[in-house]
């Protein structure tokens, strides 16, 4: 069957057979969730290269098995279905295998921001090639000057002109960006305007990753993983039809790209198993950790793996009723920032929980303990992460209080001024 | 509470809350419900259940039935208005007996599921045995003694055992647990009034002392009534839930029109990032809270696999943060939040005592380690 024909056949499916058929085409087509789909630290660069070449081998599964892109538009490649039908096809991917290296951030924000921004020109030549596995995107934000002040990017861009048409020359730094070091392309925030104030001179380019110019850096977190990078552009030359959206127009994309990396993996573009039925095909249960210090019968220990458990169930409710909200039109779009607040605190509890479990276990393990069941001492050092990649919980709570809630904004020192005026740390360039 | 209801859930709601804002504002509850004995008048209560507040759960062939065709669900509807309105009643014991009556087909079941459809008696639930129980600490017991069985043991907190005109009484069996259905003036039963801390919330001590009941009494199968009890948890999970949730919503809304109304050093409390800071984390306990309330209800409703987990994590969750959300409430008013005059403290009353009742947070905890012990241990 080609894939148009699987397409044609799926114009007016309804969800619930959309369902059955993805149970089908999931049971016969992928094999059981591996460690690597939840963890996404492989043990070294080798093993993450081999993972990235079958993440894409997945996607381009899902592509030609017509379940690519479910909510794309059927002439970029997707689907052309509904937000419904991708959270039943997630729902009944739920224990298998999954191109978890294509859900965020390429799928979501980068894919997303494509959608709503790109050209027909940029949305065709990116997203086929994104549903076909051929392109994972990173975003481009962080700079070493501060991330969640997002707006303030001084990474800049100055447009020139030559032989070869109109374009832009890129200048300056990018940092903590997620696999950079293999991955293809970047969505890059990028000051063009110095003289306006912060949020009116910024401009969104579409940047291969892989070229000269680019220098990319590896930065080696705590637990010795480095999937994390720093790149420095040195003029690096963008032609015009990679910008995105007007120039110095870059912050209305801006806050629609911060509303899609808050809703991440929750949101309707992204292909990853959800649902709370099989715990132990997400990776070391409580009740592993538990078992394995013989703990199984302490009635503080069950009150935890009971704990970890309820966490589990209340976020997937809480997903389920922000996503309905949402489709429904009746959530307030900053709504997401209570997702990205709440699943921080959540994960950041349940990694006390496993760690309190393990016990002085947590102090040291063996090779195997840790395939089996994790290293509770080294993911407790990286707790705080849940908190802080992808905006921190900090920054969700103003989001929420001034714009969930109506609450006045904070009082800054950026507001109307010209942005090179704008008070600097030493740090800052 | 859901985003979208249809149009006949809406008007159920709707009415209980038109009914409670008229019968029982918290004016009236301030002054003439704290030294009432029931807590409630008899009237009200018959004027609810002509509402339907009590029939939601029960089968149609018995004389229920619900808007939607989901009791869980509608029940969660009252519920919520209730704890909005910190309403008076009896209204989770009155549901959970209901539906442990449901499809029981004794006169004496029929009879008192028929008083307690119209709202002309009360019953009560005393949970002398509990699913998240060790061996040895159920605190009541029931044996057979020829074609009876003896019932032995105390249980408190009862809801209005002093209103109550029978008790659903759970005992640990050989074998397993007993419910049985009796009068509150079988020979044997002393009931005592206890002190509490809702307004208009009821509760008593009941013991049990070599009290006789025939089989007929029996609800379910003697020794085989863990199934039920199990059910009869998931049902009073939802309801104190989705009423816990009425309670936070309105605290909530009350600090935040507080936050920006209240000044101090020339700015609104609502200005200072580490009050907003607290409001968006008891925001997001809040949409939590309401979306597991509504998981729950749903999940018990339509008995999925996951109904039982889904029951215990609303109760654990809600149970945990909706005394903290209301005791951060009382924080942000500061002097007045502790006051009998306030308001707040009908809702921080509401919720505490919602986490108490039917299983505490770490009970529930238990409870689901359980079922993922059971499951991996299956695996
Ligand atoms: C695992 C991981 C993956 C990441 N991936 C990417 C990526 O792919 N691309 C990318 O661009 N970035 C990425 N980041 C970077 C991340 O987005 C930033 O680290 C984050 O936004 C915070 O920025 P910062 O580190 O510069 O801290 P800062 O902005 O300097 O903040 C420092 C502290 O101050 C707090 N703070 C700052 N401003 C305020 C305020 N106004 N009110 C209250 N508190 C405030 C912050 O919450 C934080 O606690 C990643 C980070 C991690 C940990």
């Amino acid at each position: 069957m080609s894939d148009l024909a699987i397409s044609e056949d799926l114009r007016d499916i309804s969800v619930e057979d959309f369902r059955l058929r993805a149970r089908a085409w999931i049971k016969a087509n992928l094999g059981p969730i591996q460690p690597w789909d939840i963890s996404q630290d492989c043990e070294n660069d080798e093993e993450e290269l081999v993972a990235v070449a079958r993440d894409r081998a997945l996607q381009r599964k899902l592509f030609d098995g017509g379940f690519a892109g479910i909510c794309f538009p059927r002439e970029y490649g997707g689907q052309g279905l509904s937000p419904a039908h991708q959270r039943a096809f997630n729902e009944e991917l739920v224990g298998h295998e999954f191109p978890s290296r294509f859900a965020v951030p390429t799928f979501s924000p980068c894919a997303a921001v494509l959608l709503e921004f790109g050209t027909a020109e940029q949305k065709a030549a990116h997203i086929p090639a994104i549903l076909k596995g051929d392109e994972v995107w990173v975003q481009m934000l962080s700079e070493p000057g501060g991330g969640s002040d997002v707006a303030g990017a001084t990474t800049a861009a100055v447009r020139g002109q030559d032989a070869d048409g109109d374009h832009w020359i890129l200048n300056g730094s990018k940092v903590w960006t997620s696999r950079a070091w293999w991955a293809d392309w970047g969505l890059c925030l990028a000051r063009t305007n110095w003289n306006v104030p912060k949020h009116q001179g910024l401009t969104v380019f579409l940047l291969p990753l892989q070229q000269p110019g680019v220098e990319i850096h590896r930065i080696e977190r705590l637990n010795g993983e480095s999937e994390a990078c720093q790149e420095f552009m040195t003029d690096v030359r963008i032609p015009e039809s990679d910008r995105m959206g007007e120039i110095d127009a870059g912050w209305t994309v801006g806050t629609r790209w911060m509303y899609h990396e808050r809703m991440g993996s929750n949101s309707p573009y992204v292909t990853r198993p959800i649902g709370i039925s099989n715990a132990a095909a997400e990776g070391p249960t409580p009740v592993a950790i538990a078992r394995r210090v013989g703990r199984l019968d302490d009635p503080a220990a069950q009150e935890l793996i009971g704990e970890a458990r309820e966490l589990d169930i209340v976020t997937h409710a809480l997903r389920s009723r922000l996503a309905d909200a949402a489709a429904s039109g009746k959530g307030n779009t900053d709504s997401s920032a209570i997702d990205r607040l709440f699943c921080g605190i959540a994960r950041v509890r349940q990694s006390t929980i496993a760690f309190e479990l393990a016990g002085s276990s947590a102090a040291g393990w063996t090779e195997e303990e840790e395939e089996e069941t994790g290293a509770q001492g080294m993911e407790f050092l990286m707790r705080q992460v849940s908190c802080i990649g992808g905006g921190t919980t900090e920054i969700a709570r103003n989001v929420i209080s001034e714009r969930v809630l109506g609450m006045p904004r904070e009082a800054s020192g950026d507001r109307n001024v010209a942005f090179r005026d704008v008070p600097r740390g030493p740090a800052r360039g | 509470m859901w985003h979208s209801l249809t149009s006949d859930q809406d008007l159920f709601r709707d009415t209980t809350a038109r009914f409670l804002d008229s019968h029982v504002p918290l004016a009236r509850l301030r002054k003439d419900y704290r030294d009432h004995p029931a807590g409630f008048d008899p009237a009200y209560w018959t004027s609810g259940a002509e509402l339907g507040w009590t029939m939601c759960l029960v089968d149609e062939a018995d004389g229920g039935g619900s808007v939607s065709g989901r009791g869980a669900v509608d029940l969660a509807l009252i519920a919520y208005e209730f704890g909005r309105h910190a309403a008076p009643g009896p209204l989770v014991d009155c549901n959970v007996v209901a539906a442990a009556l449901s499809g029981q087909a004794g006169d004496l079941q029929q009879s008192v599921l028929g008083e307690l459809i119209a709202g002309s008696a009360i019953a009560s639930s005393a949970l002398g045995a509990a699913p998240w129980q060790r061996p040895g600490e159920a605190s009541v017991t029931i044996r057979r003694d020829g074609d009876d069985v003896i019932i032995d043991g105390a249980v408190r907190p009862v809801e209005s055992g002093k209103q109550a005109g029978h008790l659903l009484v759970t005992g640990r069996s050989e074998g397993g647990m007993t419910q049985a259905l009796v009068p509150v003036d079988a020979g044997g039963i002393t009931i005592r009034a206890l002190k509490g801390m809702d307004v208009t919330r009821r509760f008593a001590s009941v013991t049990f002392d070599n009290v006789r009941a025939p089989a007929s009494a029996l609800v379910g199968e003697f020794g085989r009534a863990d199934d039920h009890v199990s059910r009869q948890i998931q049902n009073a999970a939802v309801i104190l839930s989705a009423e816990a949730v009425g309670a936070m919503d309105a605290a909530f809304a009350m600090t935040l029109d507080w936050a920006f109304h209240r000044y101090t050093f020339g700015r609104a409390l609502a200005s200072y990032q580490a009050l907003k800071h607290r409001f968006a984390d008891m925001k997001s306990w809040l949409e939590a809270s309401h979306a597991i309330s509504d998981a729950a209800a749903e999940a018990v409703a339509d008995q999925t696999s996951l109904a039982a987990e889904t029951a215990s994590s609303a109760k654990a969750y809600i149970g945990e943060y909706g005394p903290e959300l209301a005791q951060d409430c009382v924080q942000l008013h500061g002097g007045i939040g502790v006051t009998y005059e306030h308001d707040l403290h009908f809702f921080l009353r509401r919720v505490t005592l919602n986490r108490l009742l039917y299983g505490t947070p770490a009970d529930h905890r238990r409870l689901l380690a359980a079922i993922q012990i059971g499951q991996e241990h299956a695996a």
